[in-house]
C-alpha cells in the first residue's frame, strides 16, 4: 500500500480582510480569513508595526469570541429589582429615548448629576469629546485604577511614560531590566523584544515577587518584596552615585539637574530659582556666570553655588548618597542581599558605561549646538503594575525614571525610547477642566496635568467638583480620574449624589471593583424613600458579564469585527519609536443580532440631546455614525481622528476631512504610519529635526524642547502648600501625607498597607495571565480550557509551616474581607508574597457559563479581601496619595490552611441570566 | 503503511528554546485556530461554556518549577507536541495503516479515513503527543502543519506552521533537521539541543534548546566607591565627581 | 492507564473463550454437549471481539484492522482470532457431528489459540511507555489466564489446579518486576522534560484546567491501598477460590463456583493491569503516584 496522498495546498479562506485584534490594548494587526461570509481563521498581520505578524493567545482565539454565547442580543430594559436579571428586550428607540429622557434634564439643571465612565475604552478622545459636549465634569476612563502612577510619574519627569507609550531600544539594549511586569499593554511587542535579545544573547532582568512569564526567562531574577521596588531603586542610585558611575554630561544638558534650587526661606523655598524673565537659568562652566537654560553653547555647572543657591544635583546627591540608602540599610526590606543590589548597580553601570556606544549619526540640539555622533547607553527599564498599583507607585516610578536618567539612557541608543506623540513635556499637556454648568460644555477636556494647587478641581468651599474627587489633596496629580470610587462616593453621596451612572465596557460589579461584593450591594441600596441609592445605572457591554445584571438600560454593543474603531493619535495610539501610528478596526462581518457600535450609539445619543458639535444648525445629526465621524470630526484645525490619507489623501497628519479615508486605511492593511525622519529618532525632546516633524505632524503646535524633572516643581508647591505655604491650603489631616507623598526628589515610603503588618503579615497580588484577558477570556471556549480555575500560590515557608497538601484550601484574611480558596505551592516566589491570576474567579450564571463552571465554583478573585477606603475617618480612597492609583497591591493578608474543600468561598447566589446558557459551540 | 520507512529524504521538525519561551500559550491557540478548520476534522470540544470543558488540542504549554541545588528556583515554560520521531511507536503499532511517516519529510501523520479510534498509537507514544477527538473518534495529532508548509495558496514567508509563526517570541524554530547544514541543525549545535526521553528509543526529530544558566551576576569591584564619603564628606565626593567632567 | 471496561471484559472473556476453545479443541466432546462447549467457547471468544469494537472510535472501520500484520501486533491479533476461530470450526462440526476427522484441525487451532493470546498480550507488552506492560511477564500472565480459564471451565481438576497454581506464580511475579517497573525504565521528569541537570523538576502549572483525553486515558491515578486490595482479590478469586472448588465442591456445582470464581478475579487481575499501569506521560503531569 502507497503512502496516503494528501493535499498539501489546500485553499485557505474565500477572503481575508485586514483589521485590528481587541482582546487587549495591544491593538494587534489582523488578517481575518472568511469563507462564505464566516470568519474560519485569524492570524497575525506580518506588515503590522505593532506585532509583526504574531498573535498572543487570546488574538489566536479571536473567533470564539466573537461566536461567544454570551453575546448580548438586543437592548434591554430592567423590569423587576436590580440585580434580579429580570429584563425585556426592547427597540434601539426605545432604549435611546428612555437615555435621552433621563440624561436631557440633567443636562440643563446640573449637567454633573450624569457620571460617565468608561472602562478599557480604546476610544477617550472620543469619550471624553462627547462628555465634555455634555457638559459634566464627571468622566475618566479606567486609568486611574489602572496604571496612572506610570503615566503620571512619565509625564511629569520625563515626559512620556512606560505603559504603551514608550519600549527599549530592542535592536541595541543589552541588559534590559523589567519591573513589575506580567504581560502589560505591550504584549507582543515586548515579548518579540524579548525575544531578540535572546536571540542574541543579550541580559534580562526581572524583579518581580513572582518568578514566571517574562521573569521566568530572565537570566537574573529579584525576588523583591511587595512594595519596596522604590528602595530598591535609590540604593542602586547610591551605589551608582558613590562610585561616580553617572552620566554627568547627560545630567547637565538634558535635565535640570544644574538649575537652581531656591533656598531662601519664604514661599518661593524649594521651587527652581528664575531670573527677571522668569526663567530658570544655569551656571555656565566656562563663566561661573548665570546662562539661559537654553543657551547655545551653555555648559551647565552640576555643582555651582549661586548666592547660598545649589543645583538640582547637589540636592540630589546628597540625598541619595546617605547611608540610609546603602544596599546594607535597605537589603532587609526589600528582601534582597546587599551583594546582589551592589551586584546589580555594578552591571548597570558596566554595561551603561564600559559597554557605551556611538551612533554615527549627526544631529542639532535646541540650543543650536550641533553634535557629529549619537551616545549610545545599551541599558533599558520598563516596568507596570508592580510599581505602579501602590500607594507609593507614582514616587516609585520616579524614582526608576530617576535611575535611568543618572545612567543617560532615556532616548539614547541602546536606552528606553518613547513613542510619538510622545516626548511632550507637562505643559504641552492640558490642565483639568471641570466648572459645569447648566446646560453648557465643559470648557476643556476633563483629564490634564496639574502644575500646582490652582488647577485643583475644588469649588469655591473647597469640596470637589468630581465624583471620583479627582485633582483634589487627596490625589492631586489624578490625571486619569479615579474609576473605583466612582460608585462608592456616588453611593455615600460624597462629596454629593448623582442622579445616573453611565458606564461603558467596565466590569464593575466583579473583577474592577475592590470590594466586590459591598459595591454589588450599593449597587442595589435604597434610601429611606425607596429609591435606589444610585437612581439609574445605563450600562454599555457587548456580553452577558456580572455587571450587566446591575443596570436599568443596557446598550448592548458589537463585537470587534462588527464596528468600526478609531485608534487614534488623539488617544493611545500604535506608535513605535521611530514611527507614529494610528489605526482602525472595521466590520469585517455584520452583526447578526439587534446590537449597535457603542460610538456610534453615543454620537446617536448626542444628536438627540442636541450636543453641540453632534448636530447641525438645523439640529439634524451631523454624523451619520462612528464611521462618519471618524473621517469628518476636526478637533483643531487640519487635525482629526486619523492622521493618514487626509486631503486629498497624501497629507500626512494635517490635512483636511478626506471622505476616502477609511477606504485608504483598509487597503493599507488597517493602519498607518507616519515615520520619523533619520536623524531624528533619539534625543527626541531636544532633538530640533524631531521638534519640527512633531510640530509638522501635528503633536504640538510650536517645539517642545525641555528639560528632565530630577526635580519636580509642581510637587514642591504642593509640599509648600502642605508646610502653610500660600492661599490654597489643604485639609489639615492630610498635611503630612502631602509633604511626604509631594516630595520633589524621589523617595520612597512604606504603602499604606504596612499599618497591619502585624496581624496580616503576607503580601497577596494578583498577575495578568498570558492567555486570558480580564473576567472576558472565560467565555471564550479555547481559553477557559487553558485557565479555568485559578489557584493561590503559596512560597515554600508558609506551606512547609502550614503543612499544605495538593488540594488544600486556605482561609485568606485581610483587614477587611475573608475568603477560601484553593492552594498550590510556588519555590519560585518570594517568601512573604502569596499570589493568583487576576479575574479568573465568575459569579455563578455569569457569561452563558454553566453554573458549576470551575470559573464560579473554585474560581475566586482577591477583590473582595480589599478595601476601596483606608482605615480611619474620612473616606479616603486606597491609592496613591500623588495620583489616585487604585492600590490593589499593596493587600495584606494572614493565611490558615482548611484542609480539602471543593468551592471557593464566598460563593454568591446564581446570577441571573440575560442570555441562554451556552451548550455548543458555533 | 505502518512500516517506517527506512530513511526520510527530509526530517522536518521543531526546535523550541526553553530559554525564550514565556508560556504564552499563544502556540497553542494558533495551532488550534489552524488545525480546527485545517488537516482533518475540526478539534472538537465537549462541554465548551459547561463545568467540565475539554478539547483535542495538538499543542500543551506545560510550566514546570526547577529547583538548583543552591540557588533560586526556576520556572520553565515547556511547550509540548509531536517530535516526528524516526523510530515513531506511534506508527508501527497502529493496525490500519491510518498511522504513517511520510517519506519525503518524516512527518507523522494520521489518515483519518482509515482510523478507527483505536487508540493504541497514542498510548505507544511517550510524549502524550496524540489526542483522541472525542466528537469524531479519530486519532488526531500534529501534523507539522503539513497543509501550510507546502500550501502554494499562502504566501512563500507563511509556508510555515502556525504556532512558529505565532510564537510572539520567536522561541520556535522549523526546519530540516536532517540537513547538518540547515539553521535549525546549527542551532541545536550551538546551543546544545537535546532530545526528550532519548531512552524510550523513539529518536525524536523535534530537538529543545535547554534555558541558559540563571542567577550568576556576581558583585562586581568596579563599582567600589570614588572616596570613603564618609570621611571626607560631600564636599569632597563632589570634587571628584565633576573633577571627571 | 484507564481501565474502559470494554478492553477488560473483551480481553478476559476472548482469554477465557480461546483457551477453553483450545481445551475443547484438544480434548473435544461430543453429540448434544458438543455443540453446547463449542458455542459457549466461541460465544466467549467473540463476545470479547465484539465488546473490543466497544473501544473504537469508528469501529464501522474495523476491517481495515486486518491490513497492518507485517507491523501491528493488534492487526496480527486480529488475524490469528479469526484464523483460530476458523481452524477450530471443522473440528466443532466434527465433534458435534461426530465425524472422525481427527483431532489435527482443534491442535491447529489450539496452536493458534496460544498465538492469539500471545498476540493479544503483545498489544500492551510492545509498549514501551508503560513500562509495567513492557515485560514477559505480560505475556506469560495472559497465556496463563487463557489455559486456566480453560482448564477450569472444563472442570479438568487434575490439569487445572496446577495450571492455576502455575498462574498464580506467573501472577506474582508479574506484580513483582510490575512493582519496579516504572523505576527500572528509568525515565523521570527529569528525562522526560530535559531539565533534570539543573535541579528537581516537579510542577508548576499545569497547562490546561479542562480535561482531555491524555488524562482520561493514560492518566488514571489509583490509590496505592485501593491496589493491594485488588490484587489480593484478584490473587483469591483467580487462584484460591477456584482451586478450593474444584478441590472440593464435587461435580457441577464445584466447576461453576470455579468459573464463576476465577472471572470475578480474573476481571479483578485486569482491571488491576489498566489501573496501575503508568504510561511515562504521567511525568509531563507529574502526577506519578508511586
Ligand atoms: N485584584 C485585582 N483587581 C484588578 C486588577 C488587579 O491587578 N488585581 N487590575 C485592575 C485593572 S488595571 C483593570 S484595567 C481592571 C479591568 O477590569 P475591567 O475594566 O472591568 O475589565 P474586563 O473584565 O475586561 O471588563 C470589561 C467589560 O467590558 C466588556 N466588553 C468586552 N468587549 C466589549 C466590547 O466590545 N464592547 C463593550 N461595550 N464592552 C465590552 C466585557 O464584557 C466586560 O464586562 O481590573 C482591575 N482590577
Ligand atoms: N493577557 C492579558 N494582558 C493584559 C491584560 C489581561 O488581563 N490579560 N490586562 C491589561 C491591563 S488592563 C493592564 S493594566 C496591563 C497590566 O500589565 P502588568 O503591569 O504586567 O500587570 P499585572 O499582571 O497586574 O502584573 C503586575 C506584576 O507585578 C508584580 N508585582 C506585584 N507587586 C510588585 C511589587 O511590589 N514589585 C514588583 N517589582 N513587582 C510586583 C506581579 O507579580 C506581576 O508580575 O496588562 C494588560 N494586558
Ligand atoms: S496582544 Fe493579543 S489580544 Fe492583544 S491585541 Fe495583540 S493579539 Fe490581540
Ligand atoms: S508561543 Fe512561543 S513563547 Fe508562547 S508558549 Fe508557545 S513557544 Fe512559548
Ligand atoms: S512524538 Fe509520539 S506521536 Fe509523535 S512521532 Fe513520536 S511517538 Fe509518534
Ligand atoms: S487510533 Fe487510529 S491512528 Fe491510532 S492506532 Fe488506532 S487506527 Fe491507528
Ligand atoms: S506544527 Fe502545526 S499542527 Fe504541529 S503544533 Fe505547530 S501548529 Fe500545531
Ligand atoms: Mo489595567
Amino acid at each position: 500500500m502507497g503512502q496516503p496522498k494528501v493535499d498539501t495546498s489546500p485553499k485557505v479562506s474565500d477572503e481575508v480582510k485586514k483589521t485590528t485584534c481587541y482582546m487587549c490594548a495591544c491593538r494587534c494587526g489582523i488578517n481575518v480569513h472568511l469563507t462564505s461570509g464566516k470568519v474560519t481563521y485569524i492570524e497575525g498581520n506580518r506588515d503590522h508595526p505593532v506585532n509583526k505578524g504574531v498573535l498572543c493567545a487570546k488574538g489566536a482565539s479571536g473567533i470564539m469570541q466573537v461566536t461567544a454565547p454570551s453575546r448580548l442580543r438586543a437592548p434591554l430594559r430592567r423590569v423587576g429589582p436590580r440585580g434580579s436579571g429580570a429584563f425585556e428586550e426592547i427597540s434601539w428607540d426605545e432604549a435611546l429615548e428612555t437615555a435621552v429622557a433621563w440624561m436631557k434634564p440633567l443636562r440643563e439643571e446640573a449637567p454633573e448629576k450624569l457620571a460617565f465612565f468608561t472602562g478599557r475604552d480604546q476610544s477617550q478622545s472620543f469619550t471624553g469629546w462627547w462628555a465634555q459636549q455634555f457638559g459634566t465634569p464627571n468622566y475618566a476612563a479606567h486609568g486611574g485604577f489602572c496604571s496612572v502612577n506610570m503615566a503620571a510619574a512619565g509625564i511629569y519627569t520625563i515626559g512620556g511614560a512606560f505603559w504603551e507609550f514608550g519600549q527599549p531600544d530592542w535592536a541595541h539594549t543589552k541588559l534590559f531590566v523589567l519591573l513589575g511586569v506580567a504581560e502589560d499593554h505591550d504584549s507582543n511587542p515586548i515579548k518579540i523584544g524579548i525575544g531578540k535579545l535572546k536571540e542574541r544573547g543579550a541580559k534580562v532582568v526581572g524583579v518581580n515577587p513572582v518568578r514566571t512569564g517574562y521573569n521566568a526567562v530572565a537570566d537574573e531574577w529579584f525576588g523583591i518584596t511587595p512594595g519596596t521596588d522604590g528602595l530598591l531603586i535609590l540604593s542602586l542610585i547610591h551605589c551608582l552615585l558613590a562610585a561616580g558611575k553617572i552620566d554627568l554630561d547627560y545630567l547637565a544638558r538634558w535635565t535640570n539637574a544644574p538649575l537652581l534650587v531656591n533656598e531662601a526661606e519664604g514661599p518661593e523655598k524649594g521651587l527652581i530659582l528664575k531670573n527677571a524673565e522668569s526663567q530658570p537659568f544655569v551656571i555656565d562652566r566656562r563663566t561661573g556666570m548665570p546662562a539661559p537654560w537654553d543657551g547655545a553653547g551653555v555648559q551647565p555647572d552640576l555643582g555651582a553655588v549661586w548666592q547660598g543657591h545649589r543645583t538640582v544635583f547637589q540636592h540630589m546627591a546628597e540625598r541619595y548618597l546617605s547611608p540610609d540608602y546603602a544596599p546594607e540599610a535597605v537589603a532587609d526590606r526589600v528582601g534582597i542581599d546587599a551583594a546582589r543590589i551592589r551586584g546589580l548597580a555594578a552591571e548597570l553601570a558596566r554595561v551603561a558605561f564600559d559597554e557605551a556606544f556611538e551612533l554615527p549619526i549627526a544631529w542639532t540640539d535646541f540650543r543650536g549646538d550641533r553634535h557629529e555622533m549619537m551616545q549610545g547607553r545599551p541599558v533599558s527599564f520598563h516596568a507596570m503594575r508592580g510599581i505602579s498599583a501602590h500607594s507609593n507607585g507614582f514616587q516609585t516610578a520616579r524614582a526608576l525614571h530617576l535611575l535611568q536618567i543618572v545612567l543617560g539612557t532615556v532616548e539614547v541608543p541602546g536606552g528606553y525610547r518613547l513613542k510619538p506623540p510622545y516626548p511632550k513635556p507637562v505643559e504641552a499637556h492640558p490642565t483639568p477642566h471641570f466648572v459645569a454648568a447648566a446646560g453648557k460644555p465643559l470648557s476643556g477636556p476633563h483629564l490634564g496635568y496639574v502644575r500646582g494647587p490652582e488647577n485643583l478641581a475644588l469649588k469655591a468651599d473647597g469640596t470637589p467638583w468630581r465624583i471620583d474627587k479627582a485633582f483634589t489633596w487627596e490625589n492631586p496629580f489624578s490625571a486619569h480620574g479615579l474609576m473605583h470610587m466612582v460608585i462608592p462616593n456616588a453611593h455615600a453621596g460624597d462629596p454629593y449624589k448623582v442622579d445616573t451612572l453611565f458606564l461603558y465596557m467596565a466590569n464593575m460589579a466583579w473583577n474592577s471593583s475592590m470590594n466586590s461584593a459591598r459595591v454589588m450591594e450599593m449597587l442595589t441600596d435604597k434610601d429611606e424613600s425607596g429609591e435606589y441609592v444610585i437612581p439609574r445605572i445605563i450600562y454599555s457591554d457587548a456580553y452577558a458579564s456580572e455587571m450587566v445584571a446591575y443596570a436599568d438600560l443596557i446598550l448592548p454593543d458589537t463585537t470587534y469585527l462588527e464596528r468600526h474603531d478609531c485608534i487614534s493619535l488623539l488617544d493611545r495610539p500604535i506608535s513605535e519609536p521611530d514611527a507614529a501610528g494610528d489605526a482602525i478596526r472595521w466590520p469585517v462581518v455584520e452583526a447578526d443580532r439587534d446590537v449597535r457600535g457603542f460610538q456610534s450609539v453615543l454620537l446617536d445619543l448626542g444628536a438627540r440631546l442636541g450636543l453641540p458639535g453632534m448636530v447641525k444648525d438645523d439640529g439634524s445629526p451631523k454624523f451619520k455614525d462612528y464611521a462618519d465621524y471618524i473621517v469628518t470630526h476636526i478637533r483643531r484645525p487640519g487635525v482629526g481622528p486619523l492622521m493618514g490619507f487626509r486631503g486629498d489623501g497624501t497629507a500626512e497628519g494635517r490635512g483636511e476631512a478626506n471622505p476616502d479615508q477609511l477606504a485608504r486605511y483598509i487597503e493599507n492593511g488597517g493602519f498607518y504610519q507616519a515615520h520619523v525622519p533619520d536623524g531624528a529618532q533619539y534625543y527626541k525632546p531636544w532633538n530640533a529635526a524631531y521638534q519640527e516633524w512633531a510640530v509638522a505632524t501635528s503633536f504640538y503646535e510650536t517645539p517642545q524642547p525641555y528639560l528632565f524633572s530630577i526635580w519636580s516643581e509642581p510637587m514642591r508647591k504642593f509640599q509648600l502648600a502642605a508646610e502653610g505655604q500660600g492661599f490654597l491650603q489643604p485639609p489639615d489631616h492630610l498635611r503630612d501625607r502631602l509633604k511626604l507623598a509631594m516630595d520633589p526628589l524621589p523617595v520612597w515610603y512604606p504603602p499604606f498597607g504596612e499599618a497591619a503588618r502585624a496581624e496580616f503579615p503576607v503580601h497577596a497580588i494578583t498577575q495578568r495571565p498570558m492567555a486570558m484577558y480580564h473576567s472576558w477570556g472565560s467565555q471564550n471556549a479555547w481559553l477557559r480550557q487553558i485557565h479555568g480555575k485559578n489557584y493561590l500560590y503559596l512560597p515554600t515557608s508558609i506551606w512547609e509551616a502550614q503543612g499544605f497538601g495538593d488540594g488544600d484550601y486556605a482561609r485568606v484574611t485581610s483587614p477587611t474581607g475573608q475568603i477560601v480558596v484553593p492552594v498550590a505551592h510556588m519555590a519560585a516566589l518570594n517568601p512573604d508574597t502569596v499570589w493568583t491570576w487576576n479575574a479568573i474567579g465568575k459569579r455563578k450564571g455569569a457569561w452563558a457559563l454553566d453554573a458549576g463552571a470551575p470559573e464560579a465554583v473554585e474560581g475566586f478573585l482577591l477583590n473582595h479581601l480589599i478595601s476601596e477606603v483606608l482605615p480611619g475617618a474620612g473616606r479616603v480612597s486606597n491609592s496613591d496619595p500623588v495620583t489616585g492609583q487604585a492600590a490593589w497591591f499593596d493587600l495584606r493578608v494572614r493565611i490558615e490552611k482548611v484542609g480539602p474543600r471543593e468551592r471557593a468561598e464566598p460563593e454568591f447566589d446564581v446570577l441571573p441570566r440575560v442570555v441562554p446558557k451556552g451548550r455548543t459551540r458555533a | 503503511m505502518t512500516a517506517l520507512p527506512r530513511a526520510t529524504e527530509k526530517a522536518l521538525g521543531l526546535v523550541i528554546d526553553l530559554d525564550t519561551c514565556v508560556g504564552c500559550h499563544a502556540c497553542v491557540t494558533a495551532c488550534k485556530g489552524w488545525n480546527d478548520q485545517g488537516y482533518g476534522v475540526p478539534l472538537s470540544d465537549q462541554e465548551p461554556y459547561g463545568a467540565h470543558p475539554s478539547g483535542t488540542f495538538l499543542n500543551r504549554v506545560h510550566s514546570y518549577a526547577v529547583q538548583p541545588v543552591d540557588a533560586a528556583a526556576q520556572i520553565v515554560n515547556f511547550p509540548r507536541s509531536c517530535l516526528h520521531c524516526a523510530d515513531a511507536p506511534c506508527v508501527t503499532v497502529c493496525p490500519t495503516g491510518a498511522s504513517y511517516k511520510r517519506v519525503e519529510d518524516g512527518i507523522v501523520l494520521v489518515n483519518e479515513d482509515a482510523c478507527i479510534g483505536c487508540g493504541l498509537c497514542a498510548w505507544a507514544c511517550p510524549y502524550g503527543a496524540r489526542e483522541m477527538d472525542a466528537a469524531a473518534g479519530v486519532m488526531k495529532k500534529c501534523t507539522l502543519c503539513v497543509d501550510r508548509i507546502y500550501n502554494e495558496n499562502l504566501p512563500e514567508e507563511d509556508r510555515e506552521p502556525a504556532c512558529v509563526r505565532t510564537c510572539p517570541t520567536g522561541a520556535r524554530h522549523f526546519g530540516d533537521l536532517g540537513d547538518p547544514e540547515s539553521a535549525v541543525s546549527r542551532l541545536v549545535a550551538e546551543r546544545e539541543g537535546f532530545a526528550l526521553m532519548p531512552d524510550m528509543g523513539t529518536k525524536p526529530v523535534n530537538r529543545y534548546l535547554p534555558p541558559r544558566k540563571k542567577d550568576r551576576m556576581q558583585e562586581a569591584s568596579l563599582l567600589a566607591p570614588l572616596l570613603d564619603i564618609q570621611a571626607t564628606g560631600f564636599a569632597g565626593w563632589l570634587d571628584r565627581v565633576l573633577g571627571k567632567m | 492507564m484507564n481501565p474502559a471496561p470494554s478492553v477488560i471484559v473483551f480481553t478476559v472473556l476472548s482469554g477465557m473463550g480461546f483457551g477453553f476453545l483450545a481445551l475443547l479443541g484438544v480434548f473435544g466432546a461430543t453429540g448434544a454437549a458438543a455443540f453446547f462447549l463449542w458455542g459457549i467457547g466461541y460465544g466467549l471468544a467473540v463476545a470479547g471481539l465484539v465488546a473490543s469494537a466497544f473501544h473504537l472510535g469508528n469501529p464501522q472501520r474495523a476491517l481495515l484492522a486486518f491490513t497492518q500484520w507485517r507491523t501491528s501486533w493488534l492487526s496480527r491479533e486480529a488475524w490469528a482470532s479469526v484464523v483460530t476461530l476458523g481452524l477450530f470450526a471443522p473440528q466443532a462440526l466434527a465433534d458435534w457431528l461426530g465425524f472422525d476427522w481427527g483431532r489435527g484441525f482443534g491442535m491447529a487451532g489450539a496452536v493458534g489459540v496460544a498465538l492469539t493470546v500471545f498476540c493479544t498480550s503483545m498489544i500492551y507488552a510492545q509498549i514501551r511507555a508503560v513500562p509495567r506492560w513492557h515485560h514477559w511477564t505480560v505475556p506469560a500472565v495472559f497465556l496463563a489466564y487463557a489455559a486456566t480459564g480453560g482448564l477450569v471451565m472444563g472442570g479438568f481438576s487434575p490439569l487445572a489446579v496446577p495450571a492455576l497454581c502455575v498462574l498464580g506464580v506467573v501472577m506474582a511475579i508479574h506484580w513483582h518486576y510490575g512493582a519496579r517497573a516504572f523505576a527500572r525504565a528509568g525515565q523521570t521528569m527529569g528525562t522526560a522534560t530535559g531539565l533534570g541537570g539543573i535541579g528537581a523538576v516537579s510542577v508548576f502549572e499545569q497547562p490546561h484546567t479542562g480535561g482531555n483525553y491524555l488524562m482520561r486515558e493514560m492518566i488514571y491515578v489509583v490509590g496505592r491501598k485501593h491496589a493491594e486490595r485488588v490484587r489480593m482479590i484478584a490473587m483469591v478469586f483467580s487462584v484460591m477460590l477456584p482451586v478450593i472448588a474444584l478441590a472440593y465442591v464435587p461435580g457441577l456445582v464445584g466447576v461453576a463456583l470455579a468459573v464463576l470464581t476465577h472471572l470475578v478475579g480474573a476481571l479483578a487481575q485486569r482491571w488491576l493491569f489498566f489501573a496501575e499501569a503508568e504510561h511515562v506521560v504521567v511525568l509531563y503531569y507529574g502526577q506519578r503516584v508511586a
